[in-house]
C-alpha cells in the first residue's frame, strides 16, 4: 500500500449551458503519492483544467461534480462543507495559476500579497509576516528580495510574477500544490527557470505537486508520474519513462510523436496530391519569371528604432539593429528569439508592413525597401503573411469562402463562380473539409482557422511566405499537422518561408537555416543542423537547453 | 428563445408590433373619421362609442391618435435615420482618416453634444420652417454627435485589428477594406444605440410638436394632440392625458426592446 496524499476516484464533472450538458470529465481515477510530482497532460478540452478546479471546488459557472470522490489526506473534498474547505485552500493546498499577469492584485505590493496569506492561515503578526514574505521571495529566486517586496506587480516581469505566485502557493508550507499551466505564458528560457524553482521547492519541502500542462515534454522533464487525458478520460498512467518509452494508448503515441522537443529532425515533405496543374487552384497565380538570383530574399543592415514616450520622457528602443540575412529559393529561413528580440519587427519589415529606418530589402534581385503605391501592391502578390493568431487575423463577419477569395477580389481575378471554385481547390490543398466553406471563423477550431489563413495566403501564388509564429496559438498535435502541411505545400508550390518562432523545438522541424536574435541583433546564424548541433554562442546554447524534453530525448 | 421567457420583453414586442400595424393601416383600427367631428358629441368622456372620448369639435380622440401614429413615428424614425447615416459617415471618415482631420471633427462633435439637442432642433426648425419633417431633421441632427462618437470609437478599434492589417498585406485597397472589413465590424453598437435613440426621438418630436413647431392643425400628431387638450384640462382631462399615456407606453416599450438588443450582443 503506497501512501497517497490525494486519491481521485470515479470523478465525473458536467457543465450545463444553454446548448445542453457537456461531460467535461467522464470518470477519472488517479492518485498523487506524498512528495511526488504528478503531471496531467492533455490538450485544450481534455478536461485537465476542470480536474484542477474540482480539487478546490472552484469550477467555472455551470460546472458541477456529478459523482466520484476526491480524498485528500483522509478527507473527501467533494463532501466537505465549504467552510472547512476554505481552511484547506491556501494552507494545505496551494495553487499556482496559469496567467501570472491577471493573478496578482495590481493595487497591492507583492510583499503584502504574500504576507496576507501568511496572516490569514498562519496567524502571523504583521511584522513577522512581512519578514517571512521577504524570506519567501528570496527562496523563489527573486534577486534583492527586500526591495522587490515593496514593488507593485506591474513593475515585475512575467517570470518574476510567476515566482511571486509560486511563493504565495508555498507560503504556508502546503502538502499539495496544484500548478495549472504555470509557464505557458512565459518565454522558454524563463519557463525553464520557473520550473526549476518549482521542482526544487517541491523536493526541499517534500510537497506533492499536481502539474497541469499541455506540453508532454515539460511533464516528462519534471514529473515522477504522468497521467494522460483525452476527451475527459484518463487514457494512460505511468512513470515518465514508461509513458514516453512505451506508450500503450494510441493517443499517447500521437502526443509523443507530436511533441516538438522530443522528435528532432526536419519534417519530410509528403505529396499533397492536389497538382499545381489544376486550373481552379492556380487562378490567382501570376506568371513566375525564371530565377535570376539564388536567393529569393536578401536583407542587409536592416535597422528599426521605435520612439517611446513614457511618463513624458522620450526614449528610443532599437527593435532591429543591423540585421542581415538571405533566404535561398525554396528553403525555410527561421528566426528564433524570445519576446522583445526583434524577430517580429524584422518579419514585418520584410513583409513591408513596417517601414525600415535604414538598410535594404532585396526581393528576387530588386530593391523593394521603398516601394509604394501600385508597385507595392503588386509586390504583395508575391509576399504573403500568415499571422500567429488565427483568431485575430480572420474577419469574424466573413464566411470562409469570402476570406479565402479576398485576395482574388482585391486583384479583380476571375468571375464569382470561378473564385468559388478556386476557394474549394485551396481548401482542399490545405486539407480542410470544403463543407466548412460557408462557416464563419468563430465556428472553426484554431487549427482549422490557421488552415484558412494559409489557404488565403496561397490564393495569389506567392513566392515567399512570412510565417509569424504560425503554430504558437495551437495545440501540440495540431501544431504538428500544420507544420507538416507547411512543409508539404512548400514542396508542392516551390515556396520560400521566413519562419518566426520562439520555440526551437518547432523551428528544427521546418528549418533549413536558422538565425538567433537577441535584443534586436542576430547573434548567430547558419544551417539548421550546425546551429542545432554545435551552437557557437552561449545564448543559443541556453535556448537549446531550455527546450523541455531533453532529459528523455 | 430565452428572451421570450421575460414577460416585460414579450409585452414590449407586442406593443411595438401593434403600433407598427396601427401606423401602416390606420383605417383598420380607427372607429371614426379623424377629421370630421359630430358637433353634438363634443367633449365627451371616454365611453363605449368613443374609446378615448371626444374633443371640442366632437372628433373621436381614439381615431385621431390612431391616424397620428404615422406622423409621430415616421418623423421619429426619420430623425434616427438622419442621425445614424450622418453620424456613421462622419464617424467612419473621422476614425479612418485620423490625425488632424479626426481631431477637428471630434472637437466639433464635442460642441454639438454640449448644446442641448432640443435647442439644436429648434434652431433647425426655425431655419427650415415649421412642419413634421423639419422637426425630424432637427432632432436627427441633434443626435448626430453621439452616433459619430460611437462610430468613430468602433472604427479606431477595428482599424487596428489584425485582419485589417492582413487585408492590407493581401493587397486589398483601402476603400475596399473600409467597406468589407471596417464597416461591418463597427456597425453593431451603432445599431443597438439607434434602437435606444428611437424612444428619445419619439419624445423629442412630440415635444416639438407640443410647442407647435411640428404638424399643424387639423393634422393629428401626438404632441399636438396633447397641446390641443391643454385648454380643456380642467373640464376634459382625457384630451391631454390619454395621448400622453400612449406616448409614454410606446417609448417605454421601445426602450425595453433596445436594452434587450444591447444586452444580447
Amino acid at each position: 500500500m503506497t501512501d497517497n496524499l490525494l486519491t481521485v476516484e470515479g470523478l465525473v464533472v458536467d457543465y450545463a449551458s444553454r446548448a445542453g450538458t457537456t461531460h467535461a470529465v467522464r470518470g477519472v481515477d488517479f492518485a498523487v503519492p506524498r512528495g511526488a510530482i504528478v503531471a496531467i497532460v492533455g490538450e485544450s478540452g481534455s478536461g485537465k483544467s476542470t480536474i484542477s478546479q474540482s480539487l478546490v471546488r472552484s469550477l467555472a459557472e455551470g460546472g458541477s461534480i456529478v459523482s466520484g470522490s476526491i480524498v485528500f489526506d483522509g478527507r473527501d473534498l467533494v463532501r466537505l462543507p465549504e467552510r472547512a474547505l476554505r481552511d484547506i485552500r491556501g494552507s494545505e493546498i496551494g495553487f499556482v495559476p496559469q496567467d501570472p499577469s491577471n493573478s496578482l492584485n495590481p493595487l497591492l505590493r507583492v510583499g503584502e500579497q504574500i504576507a496576507e496569506t501568511l496572516r490569514l492561515h498562519k496567524k502571523l503578526s504583521r511584522a513577522d509576516a512581512a519578514a517571512e514574505a521577504v524570506r519567501i521571495l528570496d527562496e523563489v529566486g527573486i534577486p534583492d528580495a527586500a526591495a522587490r517586496a515593496g514593488q507593485y506587480p506591474h513593475e515585475l516581469s512575467g517570470g518574476m510574477k510567476q515566482r511571486v505566485l509560486i511563493g504565495i502557493a508555498w507560503a504556508c508550507t502546503p502538502k499539495l500544490v496544484i500548478a495549472d499551466e504555470p509557464t505557458s505564458a512565459l518565454d522558454v528560457t524563463v519557463q525553464r527557470h520557473v520550473l526549476d524553482r518549482l521542482e526544487r521547492l517541491a523536493r526541499e519541502h517534500g510537497t506533492s505537486v499536481l502539474l497541469i500542462t499541455h506540453d508532454l515534454a515539460v511533464a516528462a522533464d519534471r514529473a515522477d508520474l504522468i497521467v494522460v487525458m483525452h476527451r475527459g478520460l484518463v487514457v494512460e498512467t505511468g512513470t515518465a519513462a514508461e509513458v514516453l518509452g512505451s506508450p500503450k494508448h494510441e493517443y499517447t503515441r500521437e502526443l509523443v510523436a507530436a511533441a516538438p522537443g522530443l522528435s528532432s529532425d526536419r519534417l519530410a515533405a509528403r505529396d499533397v496530391g492536389v497538382g499545381t496543374a489544376s486550373e481552379a487552384l492556380t487562378l490567382g497565380f501570376g506568371p513566375r519569371a525564371a530565377a535570376t538570383t539564388p536567393n529569393i530574399l536578401e536583407v542587409e543592415h536592416l535597422t528599426k528604432t521605435f520612439r517611446l514616450k513614457s511618463a513624458g520622457v522620450a526614449t528610443a528602443f532599437t527593435a532591429a539593429d543591423d540585421v542581415s540575412f538571405a533566404i535561398p529559393r525554396g528553403s525555410t529561413f527561421s528566426i528564433v528569439g524570445e519576446s522583445g528580440s526583434g524577430k517580429t519587427t524584422t518579419a514585418r519589415m520584410v513583409a513591408r508592413i513596417t517601414a525600415a529606418d535604414s538598410g535594404s530589402i532585396r526581393f528576387d534581385g530588386d530593391d523593394v525597401t521603398a516601394l509604394a503605391g501600385d508597385a507595392l501592391r503588386q509586390l504583395r502578390r508575391r509576399i504573403q503573411v500568415v499571422y500567429q493568431n488565427p483568431f485575430g487575423s480572420l474577419d469574424p463577419t466573413m464566411s470562409v469562402t469570402r476570406i479565402v477569395t479576398e485576395p482574388l477580389r482585391a486583384f479583380r481575378i476571375g468571375s464569382r463562380s470561378q473564385r468559388a471554385e478556386t476557394a474549394r481547390a485551396l481548401l482542399d490543398a490545405v486539407r480542410l473539409d470544403p463543407g466548412l466553406a460557408d462557416r464563419r471563423p468563430t465556428q472553426l477550431s484554431g487549427g482549422q482557422r490557421q488552415r484558412v489563413a494559409i489557404a488565403r495566403a496561397l490564393a495569389l501564388g506567392p513566392e515567399l511566405l512570412v510565417l509569424d509564429e504560425p503554430v504558437s496559438a495551437l495545440d501540440v498535435s495540431v501544431q504538428e499537422q500544420i507544420l507538416q502541411l507547411l512543409v508539404d505545400l512548400q514542396a508542392e508550390f516551390g515556396l520560400s518561408y521566413l519562419f518566426i518562432s520562439h520555440d526551437l523545438g518547432v523551428i528544427r522541424q521546418v528549418s533549413d537555416h536558422i538565425a538567433v536574435m537577441r535584443l534586436g541583433r542576430i547573434v548567430e546564424q547558419g544551417p539548421a543542423r550546425i546551429v542545432m548541433a554545435s551552437p557557437a554562442e552561449p545564448y543559443t546554447r541556453e535556448l537549446l537547453e531550455a527546450i523541455p524534453g531533453r532529459r528523455h530525448a | 428563445m430565452r428572451i421570450l421567457r421575460q414577460p416585460g420583453i414579450v409585452v414590449s414586442i407586442a406593443i411595438v408590433l401593434l403600433t407598427v400595424a396601427v401606423m401602416l393601416w390606420p383605417s383598420l383600427f380607427a372607429t371614426h373619421d379623424p377629421y370630421e367631428g359630430v358637433a353634438v358629441d363634443r367633449l365627451q368622456a371616454p365611453n363605449g362609442t368613443y374609446l378615448f372620448g371626444t374633443d371640442n369639435l366632437g372628433r373621436d380622440l381614439y381615431s385621431r391618435v390612431v391616424y397620428g401614429a404615422f406622423l409621430s413615428l415616421a418623423s421619429a424614425g426619420a430623425a434616427v435615420l438622419v442621425g445614424v447615416v450622418v453620424g456613421a459617415v462622419v464617424g467612419l471618415l473621422s476614425g479612418f482618416v485620423g490625425g488632424r482631420f479626426d481631431f477637428v471633427v471630434m472637437r466639433f462633435v464635442d460642441v454639438l453634444i454640449a448644446v442641448p439637442s432640443i435647442l439644436l432642433a429648434l434652431i433647425v426648425v426655425a431655419g427650415l420652417g415649421f412642419g413634421p419633417w423639419s422637426v425630424a431633421l432637427g432632432v436627427g441632427l441633434g443626435a448626430t454627435g453621439s452616433f459619430t462618437r460611437i462610430m468613430r470609437s468602433q472604427v479606431v478599434r477595428v482599424r487596428n485589428e489584425e485582419y485589417v492589417e492582413a487585408a492590407r498585406t493581401l493587397g486589398v485597397r483601402w476603400p475596399s477594406i473600409l467597406f468589407s472589413h471596417i464597416l461591418p465590424n463597427s456597425a453593431r453598437p451603432v445599431v443597438a444605440y439607434a434602437a435606444l435613440e428611437l424612444g428619445t426621438a419619439i419624445l423629442a418630436v412630440s415635444a416639438l410638436s407640443f410647442l407647435g413647431f411640428g404638424a399643424q392643425p387639423p393634422e393629428p400628431e401626438w404632441g399636438s394632440l396633447v397641446s390641443a387638450g391643454r385648454d380643456f384640462v380642467s373640464t376634459a382631462w382625457w384630451l391631454s392625458v390619454v395621448p400622453g399615456i400612449v406616448i409614454l407606453v410606446i417609448v417605454l416599450a421601445v426602450n425595453r426592446l433596445a436594452r434587450a438588443i444591447g444586452e444580447n450582443r
